[in-house]
């Protein structure tokens, strides 16, 4: 990898999520002040930050959150194609997180009960508007539908730990996160 | 009684009768370890403990100390193995660590850190395993047992309850609870059991006292199980202590 003192031109990184809460987006934001320096080395294509729709060639892809309907499948191979690497970042998307609880249930019987059969909900209808992206079956972790390259687990992980993480890497280090900084929960 | 083997270049002394596992926790030297606990027999199932022997590998918490022995433990070769067999646990239950009271206090999830475990990395096999909340006190959820027999061994032996038992083969192999309709109410199990304690994971909980400890104040948030698994072992009396 490049020096990051002599680096010609700026790392892009893209980052979006999937079936995730926007909590481990939220936590890239707890590396607080430590933004500045970070935006001399990097550069954002498709993010939440820059609010650009579709990733352009990158070097690193950051996604939270797994996958649970046809859209995230798209939108996932979108970065995979994109991404010299890309990382799986929070629980969601390392193991399919809360949304994987439902892999045991029926998807028919879940959405029955949400917005049919629970009280309060007399004239619910399933939602079915064209442009709804349809639900699967089950909730995947993103390493089971394409390669990923890194993981940082962590509900999310913490603003260190990405912090830790993203230096290594741009440094051209094999990422290591260490007691305090690796966490699942 | 002065009899020594080396373990990573490190000599240990080891008192007769004494396992491999024994002697090196007792002297301040950790080896991974997950069905093992200080105070119930070796039980050899988990493999975590594993260590090498010239060409051999064996598990060193039922391998008998014997003086001369050169073991190799904490290489790159045996961790990444560990991490593998941590990984295929994670993989094969419902480890959903967010949402588990065990989380902080639990000795898979701390074994994944300190072996530096960011993936499951296998397919996740999300199996349906139906909770136990039948008892009024304690909840069973299966979805995090790892097969150790810890609970198996703590009801028999030590309560003379013998509460559970494993039945199944292989993949199948699963926690069972030992009474007519299979359900805990119907056991005579005690809050106060040694049962109750001994579950190195999120399966054998006590109802309405979860998540009391915040994060920072749990098992494993302050030490890593590398140096907490050391205070809670045995020291010999050879006199050999850590720190
Ligand atoms: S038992 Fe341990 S590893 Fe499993 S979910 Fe609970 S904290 Fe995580
Ligand atoms: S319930 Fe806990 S103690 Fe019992 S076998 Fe499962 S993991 Fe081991
Ligand atoms: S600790 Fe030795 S096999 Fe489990």
């Amino acid at each position: 990898m490049n020096d990051i003192t002599h680096r010609p031109k700026k790392l892009k990184i893209a980052t979006t999520s999937l079936a995730g809460c926007f909590g481990c987006h939220m936590s890239f934001l707890d590396i607080d002040e430590r933004i500045l320096p970070l935006l001399d080395l990097i550069e954002f294509d498709r993010s939440p930050i820059t609010d650009i729709k579709h990733c352009g060639p990158c070097d690193i892809g950051l996604i939270e959150g797994g996958i649970c309907n046809a859209e995230n499948v798209h939108v996932l191979r979108e970065f995979r194609r994109n991404c010299k690497i890309l990382i799986s970042i929070g629980a969601c998307a390392v193991t399919g997180g809360l949304p994987a609880q439902r892999n045991h249930l029926d998807l028919g019987s879940c959405l029955t009960e949400v917005y049919l059969t629970e009280p309060g909900l007399a004239h619910g209808h399933i939602p079915n508007d064209p442009e709804l992206p349809l639900p699967l079956d089950k909730v995947h972790p993103l390493h089971e539908v394409v390669k990923i390259d890194y993981f940082i687990p962590g509900c999310p992980p913490s603003g260190d730990a990405i912090w830790k993480f993203l230096t290594d890497l741009i440094a051209g280090k094999t990422p290591e996160l260490g007691h305090g900084l690796i966490k699942y929960d | 009684m002065n009899d020594t083997f080396q373990l990573d270049g490190a000599s240990v002394p080891f008192a007769p009768g004494q396992t491999v596992m024994q002697a090196a926790l007792a002297a301040g030297h950790y080896i991974p370890h997950l069905c093992y606990h200080p105070e119930f027999k070796p039980h050899g199932s988990c493999k975590l403990c594993t260590v090498k022997i010239g060409n051999h590998t064996a598990a060193s918490c039922t391998m008998p100390a014997e003086a001369g022995l050169e073991i190799e433990s904490d290489i790159e070769e045996l961790n990444a193995l560990r991490r593998t067999l941590v990984q295929m646990l994670f993989a094969e239950g419902n480890h959903f660590c967010p949402s588990c009271e065990k989380s902080g206090n639990c000795v898979l999830q701390a074994l994944g850190y300190d072996l530096e475990v960011h993936t499951a990395g296998f397919r996740h096999m999300y199996p349906d395993r139906p909770l136990d909340a039948s008892h009024p006190e304690i909840l069973l959820d299966f979805n995090r047992c790892v097969l150790c027999e810890l609970c198996v061994r703590a009801s028999g032996e030590v309560d003379g309850k013998s509460v559970f038992a494993l039945a199944g083969r292989g993949i199948t192999k699963h926690l069972i609870v030992n009474s007519a309709s299979g359900l805990l109410k119907d056991t005579n199990i005690a809050l106060t059991d040694k049962a109750m304690e001994v579950c190195p994971v999120g399966v054998i909980l006590k109802k309405r006292v979860g998540f009391s400890k915040p994060i920072g104040e749990r098992r494993y948030d302050q030490r890593p199980i590398s140096a907490q698994a050391l205070d809670d072992a045995p020291r010999t009396p050879t006199g050999a202590k850590h720190e």
